[in-house]
C-alpha cells in the first residue's frame, strides 16, 4: 500500500490540464515505475497524484502529413519497440527502448516518463537527442513546441510549466530521412540495469557512401543530462568514412563530456567508455547506412 | 527402488500452482504491522528518542524504543546449543539497542494498524545520537586506536585461531626454494533469497507462536526464549515453505523482536516483514575476507611450505563469527598438502558493517578464490599445465584428517577433473588460446575445491525422525531438517521408502516444521540434510520396518526374520511370495481386538563422522578488453557428492550454486559509503544479481563414489556448488589476457583498472 | 481514504470491488477478497518479477501497478492457469518435469512471464527466451531448468501445431 494523500484520475488531456491547474503540487503519474518507487522510498510519500495512465488518447505513434513522426508520450517501451513506423524510420529508438529494464518494466514504462524525469541515464533520451526531437506541451494557454534540448533544463528538471502536460514527441522528416543509427547501452549486467554510459550515434552518408554528410553523437550519463557532442560531430561531418575519422570523432567526444566519479563508476572508466562506445556505435551506424568499414 | 531415481519433487504441484504456503500466506486473521526504526549513523549511542509526534498518528498501536526493551543479550547464530559455556556462541545482540554499531542498527519499533501508518510513525520519530568514529575494514579495525565496537573484544578481534603443521620457519630455509606471496580480497555479498525475511507472532494459551521463514525452527525457538528470558517451552516456532535461505535464515533474525512485540499488544498477531532493503542491510551477509598467502615450492612445482594469514570482516555482531574463516583455514591445509609445513593464522574482526553470518559454503568460496588464484599464478610462472600442477599438490586418495577423522577414500578430485576437462576440451582449447592479440580474447581456466559435510566434531550432529504408519500402509515422515528449496523433502521420502520397502508415493513428508510437533533436529545448514538426516531416517525406518514385520509375523503365524517388505507388500524372504500388504498389517494392527498397536517409530541418531565432498569447475570466457567485460562461454561443475538420491534435483542444486559463484566472481558486491558507513546498493537494482541474460548454459556432472560413513552413500551437495566457478573464471581471464585479478568480483571497474595497469588499455 | 469502485476481470470472472486507492495490484490480488497467494512480494519496486501478472496480454509487475488502474482490465494470475479440474497445463508440467522449481517463490512470476512468451506463438532462440524472462529473478536454479522447461513447452506447442 502506497502512502498517497490523494489521487486524481484524468479523464482526458484537457481534464489533466485542469487537474494540474487545480492541484499545482500534485505529481503526474504515467506508468508509475518511477513515481511509485519514490513514494515507497519516502521521497514522495504522502504525495497527491494526477494519474494520466488511463489516457489512451496519449498512446501510439503516427506520422503527420509533413512526414513528422509523432510519438505520444504514454506509449510504452515495448510498444515503441514494436511500432512499424519507428522500425522503418528510427530503428535505433526501437532498440534503445528495448534496452530499458526488463520486459515487465518495458510494458509499464512510458517514453514520455523517460524523458520527463530528466534522468541522464534514460535510455531513450540520448537517442531522441541525437535525432533532434522536439516536444509538444499542452497547457491551459494552449500548445507550445520546444526542442528536447530546451525541455531538459537540468538534472531531474524539465521545462514543464504550471498546468502543462507533455502531449507529443516529434521528429521531423529532415531529421530522420536518410539517417541510420546505433545505440549502445553499457551497463553492469545485461538486463534490469541502468546505463553506466549510453551512446547513441546516427549518420547520413553521401550517395557513394564514402563521406559523412552528417553525424550526430549523443550520450547519457556523460553529463548531468543527456547531451550531444558537437565536437565529435564536427570532427566527422564532411570527412571521409574511414578509421581515422572514427578515431578523430571518438577523441573529440572527450572534449564535451563531464562524467563524474561516483560509487557507480569512476570518471576515468566513463571516459574510456565514451571513447570506445563512440567508435563502436559509429562503426555500426556506418555499416547500417551501407558504408564500407 | 526409490533412491537414485529422478522422481518429481513432492512439493512440485503446490509450487507450480501457487498454492504452496509461505510465511506471508500463512496467517489469515487480522494482524497488526510492525516496522523497525534503523539508525542513520554507523557507530555511536542513542541519547534520546522522541516518539511524541509519532504517538499522535491515528492507527499507531505501540511504539517501543531501545530504552524500553529487556537489556539481556543473546546469541543469534544457527548453531546447535552447547551445554558447555566455553563452546556457546557469543551473546551480543539485543532486541533493540541504544549502542549503535552499524548504519541500520535497530533502535525502535512501531506497531500500527497498517503499513502506511507504521511508516509514517517511523518518519515522525526523532532520534538524538552521540556519534563515534567508525571503521569498515577488518585490518584497520585491529589497529591500536581504532574505534572499539564491543567491550570484551580488544582491538575488535572476535577470535583468532591458527595451526602449524610441521615447522614452517625451518621448512622455508631449505635451499633452492621459490617463493610466491600475494594478497587477495573477496567482497561482502548477500544471499538474495527471493522471499525476504519475515514473521508473524501471536500468543495462544499464554505461549508465543512465531511463524517464520527460517531454516532452523528448533534453534530459533531456543534463541527467542533466551532473548526474552522465558522458559523454552513457552515458545513455538512454525516454519512453512520458505522462499530460499542460503544461510541467511540460519540465524535468528527478527523472530525474537517480533515475539517480544506480540507480548506488548496482548498477544495480538503482529506481522514483521522486512523490505528488500532491510534484508540487504539488517539481516546477514557473507563475510568479506582478505588473505595473504605465501608459498615456498620447488622448481618442479611441489609445495614445500605454505602460510595463510586471513582477516574476516564480521561486521557489527558476532552471529556465526569465527567459524566461517576457521573453516576456510581448514581448506587451506587439506585441499593442498605441503611436503614439510603448513601454517595459518586467521582473525575475525568486528567492524561497523552489517553482521556477517552463514552463507552457502561458509568460508570456502572465499578461501578457494584466493587459493586457486594463487595456485594458478604459480603454475603459470613455472610454465606448467594447471591440472598437472594441481595433481602434484592436491589431496591424495587415502588422506586422513585426525581431527575430523575424515578419510579420502577415492581419487575424487582426479576423477572430477577428468570429466570437467573432457567436457570443455581443456588441452586443445588452452593451446588454441595461447598468445592471442587484439581487443577480444578468449581463455580457459579451472579450479578445484574442498568441502566437508555437516559440523561434526565441532558441534553436535544429531537428527530425529518420526514415522507414523497409516491404515493404508503409507507413512508420515517428520524430521527437524528443513525443506528450503533444495528438495530435502523429496530426498527424505525416497530414503524412507527405500529402507521401509514401500513405494515412494507412500511416504508423506510433513513439510511444515512446528516445534510443538516436529521431532528435534537443528535444521538446514552445513549440507547435512541427506547425510545427518539420512542417518536418522534410516534408523527410524528400520525400527518401523521391524515393527511392521513383527505384526505381520503375528498375523501370518510365522517368524518376523523370515519376512521382508518389498514395494509395499509383506513377502517371504525365501520364496518371494506376497503374504499381505503393509496396509493390511497396519489396519489389522490398529484395529486388533487383542494386540492393538499404532505402528510408529521415532529415534534420534547421533552422527559422529564427517565426509569430504570435493570437485572442480572449468570455465571458458571471452574478454572484451576495452570495455572490461567478461562473457562466460562455457561452464561446468563436477562434484563427487557420493551417491545421488535424486540425480535431477542434484543437478539443479549444482546449477544454483554455479549461478551464485558467477555472481561472486563477476557481479556482486555490497558497497558502503566510506564517509558515513551507509549502504549504497542494498537493493535488487543496484546490487547486480546476474539475470537470465548473464548466465551461460550451466553444465553439472558427477562422479559417484559411495561414501562409506553415510547411510545412503551421500555427502555434501547443498553448498559446494557455490564454490569453484568464480576462481575458474578468474583463471580463464588470466589465460585470455595474461592479467591475474586478485579480487572478486571482477567487475568492469576492476578489469579496467587492471588492464590499464598492465598496458592492455592505453 | 475514500474507497473507489473498480470493475475488472480476473482469470475469466468479472468482479466489482470497492478498494482503497492506495493499494497496489499486488495488495488487491493477495488481499482478503481474492487471496491469490501466487502473487509474491520480493522487492515491491519492480526489480524481481515475483509478482508478475498478465494484464490485457502483457506482463506487469503488480507491485508497481496501482490497483485502481485495473478498472476495465483483464488480469490473469497463476491461479487462473491451472485447469479447472486441477490438472496442470503443459507449461506447469514442464516446470515439474524439468525440475525448474526449487524454493518455488519465483516460480509463479516465471510461469506468468512464460505464458506471455508462449502466447506469442513464435520459435524463440535461447537468447530470446532469456531476454523475455530477464525481468524475473531466481536465486536457486541458475535459470537453467527454467529455460529448459520453457523451451520444451514452446517446441512441443509449435511442433504439435505443425502436425495438424
Amino acid at each position: 500500500m502506497y502512502d498517497i494523500s490523494a489521487i486524481y484520475e484524468a479523464k482526458s488531456v484537457s481534464d489533466a490540464v485542469s487537474l494540474r491547474v487545480e492541484h499545482p503540487d500534485a505529481v503526474i503519474i504515467a506508468g508509475g515505475s518511477d513515481v511509485l518507487i519514490k513514494i515507497r522510498e519516502g521521497k514522495l510519500s504522502g504525495a497527491e497524484l494526477i494519474s494520466i495512465y488511463k489516457l489512451d488518447e496519449l498512446r501510439g505513434v503516427s506520422m503527420d502529413d509533413d512526414g513528422t513522426i509523432r510519438i505520444l508520450p504514454l506509449t510504452s517501451f515495448s510498444h515503441i519497440t514494436a511500432n512499424p513506423i519507428l522500425r522503418e524510420h528510427m530503428l535505433v529508438l526501437c532498440e534503445a527502448a528495448d534496452k530499458v529494464g526488463g520486459p515487465q518494466i518495458r510494458n509499464i514504462g512510458t517514453i514520455g516518463g523517460n524523458i520527463s524525469n530528466g534522468v541522464t541515464s534514460a535510455d531513450t533520451a540520448s537517442t531522441l537527442h541525437a535525432w533532434d526531437a522536439e516536444v509538444e506541451l499542452t497547457g491551459p494557454d494552449g500548445v507550445r513546441r520546444i526542442t528536447l534540448r530546451e525541455y531538459q533544463v537540468g538534472a531531474g528538471r524539465v521545462d514543464l510549466r504550471p498546468g502543462e502536460l507533455l502531449t507529443a514527441i516529434l521528429i521531423k522528416k529532415e531529421n530522420y530521412e536518410g539517417y541510420f543509427g546505433h545505440y549502445i547501452k553499457y551497463s553492469m549486467r545485461s538486463a534490469m540495469d541502468i546505463a553506466t554510459l549510453g551512446c547513441s550515434v546516427n549518420v547520413k552518408l553521401s550517395a557513394d557512401k564514402t563521406v559523412f554528410e552528417d553525424v550526430r553523437v549523443a550520450f547519457g550519463v556523460a553529463a548531468p543530462t543527456a547531451i550531444r557532442s558537437h565536437s565529435a560531430e564536427l570532427a566527422a561531418k564532411g570527412k571521409p568514412v574511414c578509421e581515422e575519422t572514427f578515431m578523430a570523432c571518438a577523441d573529440a567526444a572527450l572534449n564535451d563530456v563531464t562524467p563524474r566519479t561516483s560509487w557507480r563508476a569512476t570518471k576515468e572508466f566513463r571516459l574510456q567508455l565514451v571513447h570506445e562506445l563512440t567508435l563502436r556505435a559509429l562503426r555500426e551506424s556506418v555499416r547500417l547506412a551501407g558504408g564500407v568499414l | 527402488m526409490s533412491i537414485g531415481k529422478s522422481v518429481k519433487r513432492v512439493d512440485a504441484y503446490d509450487k507450480v500452482t501457487g498454492r504452496a504456503r509461505y510465511t506471508d500466506d500463512f496467517y489469515e486473521k487480522k494482524y497488526l504491522v510492525a516496522k523497525i526504526l534503523h539508525s542513520t549513523i554507523a557507530n555511536g549511542r542513542v541519547i534520546r528518542i522522541d516518539t511524541s509526534e509519532a504517538e499522535k498518528i491515528d492507527g499507531v498501536v505501540k511504539i517501543v524504543t531501545c530504552f524500553d526493551v529487556p537489556q539481556n543479550k543473546f546469541p543469534t547464530a544457527g548453531h546447535p546449543w552447547s551445554t558447555d559455556p566455553a563452546h556457546q556462541d557469543v551473546a551480543d545482540k539485543q532486541l533493540l539497542t541504544s549502542r549503535v554499531r552499524y548504519y541500520g542498527d535497530d533502535i525502535a519499533a512501531v506497531i500500527a494498524v497498517d503499513e502506511v501508518v507504521a511508516k509514517r510513525a517511523l518518519a515522525a520519530i526523532k532520534v538524538e545520537y552521540e556519534e563515534y568514529p567508525f571503521v569498515l575494514d577488518p585490518i584497520e579495525a585491529m589497529q591500536e586506536g581504532a574505534p572499539q565496537l564491543h567491550e570484551n573484544f580488544k582491538n575488535n578481534i572476535l577470535a583468532h585461531s591458527g595451526y602449524e603443521n610441521g615447522n614452517y620457519e625451518e621448512a622455508i630455509k631449505q635451499e633452492g626454494l621459490l617463493c610466491y606471496d600475494k594478497w587477495y580480497s573477496v567482497p561482502t555479498v548477500q544471499h538474495c533469497h527471493i522471499e525476504n525475511a519475515g514473521s508473524y507472532a501471536y500468543m495462544e494459551n499464554g505461549r508465543i507462536v512465531v511463524v517464520s521463514s527460517t531454516q532452523i525452527p528448533h534453534i530459533v525457538r531456543r534463541v527467542v526464549a533466551q532473548a526474552l528470558d522465558i522458559p523454552w517451552g513457552n515458545v513455538r516456532i512454525i516454519k512453512p515453505y520458505i522462499g530460499g535461505g542460503f544461510g541467511n535464515k540460519q540465524d535468528a533474525l527478527y523472530e525474537p523482536l517480533n515475539a517480544y512485540l506480540t507480548t506488548l499488544v496482548g498477544g495480538r498477531c503482529v506481522k514483521l516483514e522486512l523490505t528488500r532493503e532491510e534484508t540487504f542491510t539488517c539481516t546477514r551477509v557473507r563475510h568479506a575476507m582478505r588473505f595473504h598467502i605465501t608459498t615456498y615450492y620447488r622448481p618442479d612445482g611441489r609445495f614445500v611450505a605454505r602460510r595463510l594469514e586471513g582477516f574476516s570482516c564480521q561486521g557489527a555482531y558476532a552471529s556465526h563469527g569465527h567459524g566461517v574463516i576457521a573453516k576456510a583455514s581448514s581448506a587451506f591445509a587439506q585441499l593442498y598438502n605441503d611436503e614439510l609445513a603448513t601454517k595459518a593464522d586467521v582473525y575475525t574482526v568486528f567492524t561497523n558493517k552489517p553482521a556477517a553470518g552463514a552463507m552457502r559454503a561458509y568460508g570456502i568460496p572465499q578461501i578457494t578464490f584466493a587459493m586457486e588464484s594463487h595456485v594458478e599464478d604459480i603454475a603459470k610462472s613455472l610454465g606448467m599445465d594447471p591440472v598437472e600442477f594441481r595433481r602434484i599438490n592436491m589431496m591424495k586418495e587415502g588422506f586422513y584428517d585426525a581431527f575430523s577423522k575424515n578419510r579420502n577414500y577415492y581419487d575424487s578430485l582426479g576423477e572430477c577433473i577428468k570429466k570437467g576437462a573432457a567436457y570443455i576440451d581443456f588441452e586443445k582449447k588452452r593451446k588454441e588460446y595461447t598468445n592471442q592479440t587484439g581487443d577480444i580474447r578468449r581463455g580457459i581456466g579451472m579450479s578445484i575445491f574442498w568441502y566437508n559435510t555437516a559440523v561434526w566434531p565441532i558441534s553436535l550432529e544429531a537428527s530425529s525422525c518420526r514415522l507414523v504408519l497409516n491404515q493404508d500402509g503409507s507413512v508420515q515422515l517428520q524430521i527437524g531438517e528443513t525443506e528450503i528449496g533444495q528438495g530435502a523433502d523429496t530426498a527424505f521420502a525416497q530414503m524412507a521408502a527405500y529402507t521401509i520397502g514401500i513405494p515412494f508415493e507412500s511416504v508423506h513428508v510433513v513439510s511444515t516444521q512446528d516445534t510443538d510437533i516436529t521431532p528435534f533436529g537443528t535444521g538446514a545448514y552445513a549440507s547435512r540434510q541427506t547425510y545427518v538426516g539420512g542417518m536418522a531416517i534410516r534408523q527410524s525406518a528400520e525400527l518401523l520396518k521391524d515393527k511392521i514385520l513383527k505384526q505381520a509375523a503375528r498375523i501370518a503365524n510365522t517368524e518376523a526374520d523370515l519376512l521382508d517388505i518389498e514395494n509395499g507388500n509383506i513377502v517371504r524372504q525365501d520364496t518371494g511370495e506376497k503374504l499381505m500388504t503393509v496396509g493390511d498389517v497396519a489396519t489389522e494392527a490398529l484395529y486388533s481386538m487383542t494386540n492393538a498397536e499404532h505402528i510408529t517409530a521415532e529415534s534420534t541418531h547421533q552422527c559422529t563422522s564427517n565426509a569430504f565432498s570435493m570437485g572442480c569447475a572449468f570455465a571458458e570466457v571471452e574478454v572484451d578488453i576495452p570495455l572490461g567485460k567478461v562473457k562466460i562461454l562455457k561452464l561446468i561443475n563436477v562434484h563427487d557428492a557420493g551417491m545421488l538420491i535424486n540425480p535431477q534435483l542434484a543437478e539443479a542444486q549444482v546449477h544454483g550454486g554455479m549461478s551464485m559463484s558467477i555472481g561472486y566472481g563477476l557481479y556482486e558486491t555490497l558497497q558502503y559509503d566510506q564517509n558515513t558507513g551507509k549502504p549504497l546498493n542494498g537493493n535488487l537494482l543496484d546490487y547486480k544479481l546476474p539475470t537470465t541474460m548473464d548466465h551461460p548454459h550451466l553444465e553439472a556432472q558427477f562422479v559417484e563414489f559411495y561414501e562409506p560413513t553415510s547411510a545412503y552413500g551421500t555427502k555434501a551437495l547443498g553448498e559446494p556448488p557455490a564454490v569453484p566457478a568464480a576462481p575458474a573464471i578468474r583463471n580463464a581471464i588470466l589465460q585470455a589476457t595474461g592479467v591475474g585479478i586478485d579480487e572478486a568480483p571482477m567487475t568492469p571497474h576492476v578489469l579496467f583498472k587492471r588492464f590499464s595497469e598492465e598496458g592492455l588499455i592505453k | 481514504m475514500e474507497k473507489v469502485k473498480i470493475s475488472y476481470n480476473l482469470n475469466g470472472r468479472d468482479y466489482e470491488s470497492y478498494i482503497d486507492p492506495r493499494l497496489s495490484l499486488t495488495d488487491l490480488l493477495r488481499g482478503d477478497e481474492h487471496k491469490h497467494t501466487s502473487v509474491k512480494k520480493g522487492c515491491e519496486v519492480g526489480e524481481c518479477g515475483a509478482c508478475t501478472v498478465i494484464i490485457d496480454g502483457e506482463t506487469y509487475n503488480s507491485c508497481i501497478y496501482l490497483a485502481i488502474w485495473a478498472d476495465g482490465k483483464h488480469i490473469r494470475t497463476l491461479e487462473g492457469l491451472t485447469n479447472p479440474d486441477g490438472t496442470l497445463t503443459d507449461l506447469q508440467q514442464a516446470f515439474v518435469d524439468e525440475a525448474a522449481i526449487q524454493c518455488g517463490f519465483c516460480t509463479p512470476g516465471f510461469l506468468m512471464s512464460s505464458v506471455a512468451l508462449l502466447e506469442k506463438n513464435r520459435r524463440f532462440s535461447d537468447d530470446e527466451i532469456r531476454k523475455l524472462l530477464s525481468g524475473n529473478m531466481c536465486r536457486c536454479t541458475g535459470y537453467e531448468n527454467i529455460i529448459r522447461a520453457v523451451r520444451k513447452t514452446m517446441e512441443n506447442r509449435l511442433d504439435g501445431k505443425k502436425e495438424e
